[in-house]
């Protein structure tokens, strides 16, 4: 079960991605990294794993892709609440 | 998610969303202050501040099977995330023996690759079965 966040009046910190902690990417010099030297997404291979902070079911929790494992995920971003989908 | 903290999800599931969904918004909805996410997804607009319409289809192992990415102003299909989903999910329970071709729904035919298919498919999968 994902953790509940304890929320005062602090604003909690955003999500953390756990691949940028990584020093370097490995991988042969042809991979693509993107401007920030992310590599590339591709498909076929390992969704980065990520902590952050969600609303879900009235509560304020953490959430780690990586709890979800063994489960089918949808990961959908958009552009801002208040907005469409 | 979206660069939105959590209380602002909050407010719009309470005030907005879950006036279209009866009990609200059922999954997570995930705070990326900074798009620190979206940037190792390749999908945050560091220029706008926002995340792009980007939709990654995760599977059981955690590998990514499909993603689509849309500027803002176009919204999404969510009907054929579905589809793709259960076109995944098909193809996985077959363990590979199986793929499913174009415009393939549940319960629609799909294809045994092998050699024997090779310059087959034309008598097997008609463009008709696209949209049937």
């Amino acid at each position: 079960m994902p953790e509940e966040l304890k929320v005062g009046c602090a604003r909690p910190v955003g999500a953390s991605s756990d691949e940028e902690k990584k020093p370097v990417i490995t991988g042969g010099p042809e991979e693509k990294k993107t401007e920030k030297g992310v590599p590339m997404i591709k498909v076929g291979q390992k969704a980065p794993d990520f902590t952050a902070p969600a609303y879900h079911n009235g509560k304020f929790i953490n959430m780690k892709l990586s709890d979800h494992l063994g489960k089918w995920v949808v990961l959908c971003f958009y552009p801002g609440d208040f907005t469409f989908v | 998610m979206s660069v939105d903290s959590i209380f602002v999800h909050k407010m719009w599931n309470d005030n907005e969303l879950s006036k279209m969904v009866k009990g609200g918004v059922p999954f997570p909805m995930l705070s990326d202050a900074g798009g620190k996410v979206g940037t190792v997804y390749g999908i945050y607009d560091e220029v706008g501040g926002v995340e792009t319409r980007g939709r990654f289809i995760i599977d059981p192992d955690g590998i990514i099977q499909g993603y689509e990415v849309l500027t803002p102003p176009v919204g999404r299909n969510v009907k054929e995330t579905i589809r793709q989903i259960q076109a995944f999910q098909h193809v996985r329970n077959s363990k590979g023996t199986e793929a499913t071709p174009s415009g393939w729904r549940p319960g629609k035919m799909t294809l045994k690759p092998g050699p024997d298919l090779v310059g087959k498919v034309w008598e097997v999968w008609k463009i008709e079965m696209e949209d049937d």
